[in-house]
């Protein structure tokens, strides 16, 4: 495809010239050592890095051209080797040549780019369509026409985070639970956000959509094999911006029904659990996990609190009435990081967390809080 | 800095609180460049040094966040800006031929806003709860959450908005009210006419910046929902009123750099510059154009197809008149008899590295490919190529080249291409594999990692500490220069040309005190 | 004070405390606000101290001015220099104004709209303009009392319609009063500068008294979503802008009485009156888009 481009440059030289820099750009444009992206597995991703291997030529093309110029003058018209300067200044005729060759460089790019910009914004004639929602920090997956839905946080574990473990392979790029897709099928992405702007984006399927609260972006994929992809969110979102990672496993559509059931199973038992009456032991160990995945990454893992965020030892909230405290964790705090976790945790989880934080880090209530009362408060 | 010969001002201290002279104010304004640029820099190695490897080792991820929103505004609104005003003051009336700046005491004035606005934006990073932690862009809804220490940002971001404008219409009234007669328009040095430019696009879009900011402020604590859904606004909105003022900013801070390249040039190539007045129209455009390409900024917040396309094709188009001027530039070193005492290596420097810059901004432009190249390190490479590789260089070009003329010494031309050299390479080492790392995935403004992206990380990390520590060179060199050193004739540079050169080094106090006659 | 450097045709003030004192003025008065906004108490202090240095400051920066231009110091150029000054200075007027109206379009012509389209979100909420948003109070007919959970926007035939008028007429008393000073007929001046002074000042009370029935009967205040939020950000600022106007104007006419300016020297009477006219368009604006449309 470069070789249209050809035709642009003029004369031997930059013919010449442009078989160089193919030579300097192939190795940037295609090697696999991470100079480019990562290898594409749609065909809107495929089409984007044919579009910034040309772009990338171009340029290099351009670059050499101009500087090639410049390089020999710097070179060949030097005082030192007794050059004397001329005189003139001034050249209507040239002055339109590289007005307009640039022009037409650049229609030249714009044609494929606008291509491929309306293929991806088609959202229509999906086959499956799943609901992203970015959180302060993790990512919520719903499936409406499956009604199944879940968190997807961060699994890297703090010791390798604080350097005080070896990093695992995926470090940074694992979460709990990971997006399942089927291959072959084009999936319809509507993506919004609880709290601030976050953006949902995985380089392998060549989509970015910002995720913004109160409005929907839609963006679409077909995985054409299956996989595991990463991704990271892409839009500065506070103070764990770095840590909110994103998983999307494609599957065969059998694995992918076979998954959907799983999920199902797994929410009737949660429903099940809210209705019976907990012992402080499984509240205080289930709270552990809860606290440590939700909240120790802002109120630290004692909950000593950092920077803005309040330290929950001793705090006049966790240690006061319970309804207080249910009250904030449940509805969040308004303008803050502090979220509404009501939407976030089921009734035993939140009892769990907060029986957890009001007989820990030398708080000691001593009381026991039961996912009825959580599910009295929810409404 | 300015020698006080045949002056009636008072001394010591109290000389640069009242000054009105535009010499004495244009070396307030690059000593307080000067200090920011340190300041910011030393913000950079806390950034690069968190980057040396994966995991999480100096600071929390909160103050990292503190630490690129404050280094950014830093560098833009403490070093480039003022920077560049401070040469503005100091060649301006010079090269137009005027005795000073039109409004002297407006003038003095601008300058003495900045300590005070720069005093509440560091105030901010110790504030409870810490500085603004949400980008130099400030995006709501993140900006809402800061605590008090946002608040002084917005606040500076006011003060330093006022100075800038305060400047600008300064520069402006100067330009087309004090030129020496005969000194028409097109006769003006090409750094008079990109300044002209740039105060203009200052005063069209400060007041925007200034507006939104207040928008930003009456969310935060007066309970308007301008960018909350809730209440009906658009966190969107920001961002669009923000691009409006942010694009134009980009040339504010380039435009200058590109006329220091137009004086200097021709200079060393001694021969006059190819193409006077394409590189006027050149300039126009590039000003009419920054106001119609905002949203390439925000490519994937999800505008309508019309809105992509239409500002893709806008983007693109820059590159046309941008493209003229770099062609002009090596135009007239062609054929020319060139040297390359520092002032040119930073010009010729200059040049190139924006052109690289520049070329991935055309990158950036192509909309599809930015939902790969967004929030990456590849812009965080596009943009420190173009901020530091013109502007910065710009400003160094320009000091080098007119610092004779100003203190009447020649500066250390060895030490001078040592800095040069070592900056350029520490630069390079620093910026380029950050092009990898974005097309490889790595997000911007994060404080953390994956296991793949550690080994360009540690380059730039390695760069970014040779950048800065060649900057004690730098330091040296001028202080050197300022206290003295081999006598600079008149014209200082032996292809120099303009009515700067006609003064003698150092220039009286008053530029021209009688009227000087241009042909 | 006399020019630095007689013997040249140039005018050059000397060394002047002012500037950097003014600067400091700014510096409390922000961190005051800033301290206030987060309701810290000695903020307070902070902006009294800022707002008086700074007031003060005016008082003897223009003051000096003044004289030196009553002095007779100020050449045609100096003149020219701040014209443009001002010419300048209200075009960034305009570019501030520029911000809240392009706020205005964009919410009108965009958001609203998508955040109506979004049912997902925002079920039940049906967009239109005015508007205070899904969450907030929903619109009743202008100017009638709104019940709770409803809020009323402003109409345009009322007030705002005699506010207009009023404005624009006294931009035609102040080219009056220019005349009269053209052709050096005192008594027409300073009555057409008293004719406008008063415009002025009935205009911004019928503005006040429209504020108090907003917040205390149309239900409608700065926290009425975005439809509060444009119209009280947008008519607040030129309202503001009105109050600093007068101020001029009072200014200018004390100076008349004073016997300042000449037919052919009066930089400061026209620069008033230039602010004077700007802030009249900024209303036609605000009037035609933010109440009438
Ligand atoms: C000095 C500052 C400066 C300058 C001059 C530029 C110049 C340009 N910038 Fe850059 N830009 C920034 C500063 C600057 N930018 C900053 C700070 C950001 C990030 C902000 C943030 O998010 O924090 C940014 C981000 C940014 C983005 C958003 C990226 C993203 O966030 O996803 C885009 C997208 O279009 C862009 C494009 C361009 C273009 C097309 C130019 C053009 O003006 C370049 C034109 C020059 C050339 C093209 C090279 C010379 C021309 C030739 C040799 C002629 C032949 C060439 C051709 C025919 C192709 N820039
Ligand atoms: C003028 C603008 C400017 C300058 C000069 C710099 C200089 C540097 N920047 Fe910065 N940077 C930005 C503007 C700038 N940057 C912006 C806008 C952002 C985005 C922030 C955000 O995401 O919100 C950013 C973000 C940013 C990041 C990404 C942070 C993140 O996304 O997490 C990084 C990381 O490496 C970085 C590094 C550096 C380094 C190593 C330098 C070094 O080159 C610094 C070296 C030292 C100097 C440049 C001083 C030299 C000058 C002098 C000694 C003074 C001479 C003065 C006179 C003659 C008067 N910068
Ligand atoms: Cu979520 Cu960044
Ligand atoms: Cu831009």
């Amino acid at each position: 495809m470069p070789l249209f481009y050809v035709r642009q440059a003029r004369g031997n030289i930059s013919r010449l010239i442009l078989g160089l820099c193919l030579w300097i750009a192939a190795p940037m444009a295609f090697a696999e050592y991470g100079l480019n992206f990562p290898k594409p597995v749609t065909s809107v991703a495929q089409r984007i890095l044919e579009l910034h291997n040309m772009i990338i030529i171009i340029c290099v093309v351009i670059f050499v051209i101009v500087f090639g110029f410049m390089f020999y003058s710097i070179f060949a018209h030097r005082k030192s080797r007794g050059f004397k300067a001329a005189k003139f200044h001034e050249s209507t005729t040239i002055e339109v040549v590289w007005t307009v060759i640039p022009f037409l460089i650049l229609v030249g790019m714009a044609i494929p780019s606008t291509a491929t910009l309306i293929e991806m914004s088609d959202t229509s004639k999906s086959d499956l369509t799943v609901k992203i929602t970015g959180y302060q920090w993790k990512w919520k997956y719903d499936y409406p026409d499956q009604d199944v839905g879940f968190f997807s946080t961060l699994a890297t574990p703090r010791e390798q985070i604080e350097n005080k473990a070896e990093k695992g392979k995926n470090y940074l790029l694992e979460v709990d639970n990971p997006m399942v897709l089927p291959v072959g099928k084009k999936v319809r992405f509507i993506v919004t956000a609880n709290d601030v702007i976050h953006a949902w984006w995985v380089p392998q399927l060549g989509i970015k959509k910002d995720a913004i609260p109160g409005f929907i972006n839609e963006m679409w994929a077909r995985i054409d094999e299956p996989g595991i992809y990463r991704g990271q969110c892409a839009e500065l979102c506070g103070k764990d911006h770095g840590f909110m990672p994103i998983v999307v496993q494609a599957v065969s559509p059998e694995d992918f029904t076979k998954w959907v059931a799983m999920q199902k199973d797994k929410t009737a038992a949660d429903s099940a659990g809210a209705a019976k009456t907990w012992g402080k032991d499984e509240l205080m160990e289930k709270g552990k996990k809860i606290f440590a995945s939700a909240c120790a990454a802002c109120h630290g893992a004692n909950g000593e609190g950092m920077g803005p965020f309040p330290k929950l030892a001793g705090s006049k909230i966790v240690t006061g009435p319970v309804a207080g405290h249910l009250d904030i964790v449940m509805k969040g705090k308004a303008g803050t990081a502090m979220q509404a976790f009501a939407a976030q945790l089921s009734e035993v989880d939140l009892a769990a967390v907060v029986t957890f934080e009001r007989n820990s880090f030398g708080n000691k209530t001593g009381d026991v809080v039961q996912p009825s009362q959580v599910k009295a408060l929810r409404k | 800095m300015a020698t006080a010969n045949n002056a009636d001002h008072p001394y010591g201290f109290t000389r640069w609180l009242y000054t009105t002279n535009h010499k004495d104010i244009g070396t307030l304004y690059l000593v307080f460049a000067f200090t920011m640029a340190i300041i910011g820099g030393i913000m950079s190695l806390v950034i690069r040094a968190e980057l040396w490897q994966p995991g999480l080792q100096l600071v929390d991820p909160h103050f990292f966040n503190q630490m690129a929103t404050v280094h950014a505004l830093i560098m833009i609104f403490g070093f480039v800006m003022p920077g560049f005003v401070g040469l503005a003051n100091w060649q301006i009336p010079m090269m137009i031929g005027a005795p000073d700046m039109a409004l002297p005491r407006m003038n003095n004035w601008s300058f003495w806003i900045l300590p005070f606005a720069a005093t509440l934006l560091i105030m901010s990073l110790f504030m409870p709860g810490g500085g603004p932690a949400a980008g130099w862009t400030l995006y709501p809804p993140l900006s809402v959450q800061g605590g008090i220490g946002t608040d002084f940002t917005l606040l500076s971001i006011h003060l330093l908005g006022m100075s800038s404008i305060l400047g600008s219409i300064n520069i402006i009234a100067t330009i087309l009210n004090m030129r020496a007669p005969g000194m028409t328009l097109m006769k003006m040095p090409l750094f008079a006419w990109t300044w002209l430019i740039t105060a203009f696009l200052l005063i069209a879009v400060m007041p925007v910046l200034a507006g939104t900011v207040t928008m930003l402020i009456t969310d935060r604590h007066f309970g308007t929902h301008f960018f909350d859904a809730a209440g009906g606004g658009d966190p969107v909105l920001w961002q669009h009123v923000f691009w409006f003022f942010g694009h134009p900013e980009v040339y504010i801070l380039v435009l200058p750099a590109f006329g220091v390249f137009s004086q200097v040039i021709p200079t060393f190539a001694r021969k006059p510059l190819f193409g006077y007045d394409s590189m006027v129209y050149a300039t126009a455009s590039i000003a009419f154009l920054s106001f119609i390409v905002w949203a390439h900024h925000m490519y994937t917040v999800g505008m309508p197809l019309a809105g992509e396309l239409f500002f893709m094709y806008s983007t693109m188009l820059i590159a046309v008149p941008t493209g003229v001027k770099v062609f002009n530039w090596i135009s007239t070193m062609w054929r020319g008899s060139m040297t390359f005492e520092s002032p040119m290596l930073w010009a010729v420097g200059g040049v190139f590295t924006f052109t690289i810059g520049g070329l991935s901004g055309l990158m950036l432009a192509i909309t599809p490919a930015d939902f790969q190249y967004h929030d990456t390190y590849f812009v965080v490479a596009h943009f420190h190529y173009v901020i530091f590789g013109a502007s910065i260089f710009g400003i160094f070009a320009g000091v080098y080249y007119w610092i004779p003329k100003w203190t009447g010494h020649m500066y250390n031309e060895g030490l001078a291409k040592w800095h040069f050299w070592l900056t350029m390479i520490g630069f390079t080492i620093t910026f380029f594999p950050q092009h990898f790392l974005g097309l490889a995935g790595m997000p911007r403004r994060i404080p953390d990692y994956a296991l793949q992206f550690t080994e360009f990380n540690q380059w730039s990390t390695v760069g970014a500490f040779m950048t800065v520590a060649a900057q004690m060179i730098f330091f040296y060199v001028i202080t050197q220069a300022i206290r003295g050193g081999a006598r600079a004739t008149n014209k200082v540079w032996e292809g120099a040309e303009g009515l700067e050169w006609t003064l003698p080094s150092p220039p009286p106090y008053h530029s021209f005190t009688v009227v000087p006659k241009v042909k | 004070m006399s020019a630095a450097h007689s013997g040249n045709n140039y005018y050059l003030p000397n060394p002047s405390a002012w500037p950097v004192i003014t600067s400091a003025g700014l510096f409390f008065l922000a961190l005051g606000f800033v301290l206030v906004m987060n309701d810290i108490k000695a903020g307070s202090w902070s902006m009294l101290l800022g707002a008086a240095i700074i007031i003060y400051m005016m008082i003897r920066w223009f003051g000096q001015v003044i004289a030196e231009s009553e002095g007779g110091i100020y050449n045609a150029q100096v003149d020219r220099s701040f014209r443009w000054g001002m010419a300048w200075f209200i075009f960034s007027e305009v570019m501030f104004f520029a911000a809240f109206f392009g706020a205005l379009f964009y919410v009108r012509q965009f958001s609203v709209e998508w955040i109506g389209a979004t049912e997902l979100l925002w079920p039940g909420y049906d967009a239109g303009w005015p508007t205070a948003g899904p969450k907030g109070p929903v619109p009743v007919v202008p100017d009638t009392i709104p019940g709770v959970n409803q809020f009323s926007p402003m109409g345009a035939w009322g007030i705002p319609a005699i506010n207009t008028l009023i404005l624009l007429s006294s931009g035609a008393t102040v080219t009056w009063a220019h005349w009269g000073l053209l052709k050096d007929n005192r008594a027409q001046l300073i009555t057409g500068l008293f004719l406008t002074i008063a415009l002025g000042i009935t205009f911004l009370g019928l503005q006040a008294y429209e504020y108090i029935h907003a917040y205390t009967a149309l239900g409608l205040t700065l926290k009425t979503g975005v439809y509060g939020a444009t119209f009280f950000m947008l008519t607040g600022f030129h309202g503001f802008h009105v109050t600093m106007g007068t101020i001029m104007l009072i200014v200018i006419l004390g100076r008349c009485m004073a016997g300042h300016f000449r037919s052919d020297h009066h930089f400061g009477f026209e620069a008033v009156a230039w602010y004077w006219h700007f802030v009249d368009v900024v209303w036609l604006f605000l009037f035609i888009l933010v109440y009438w449309l």
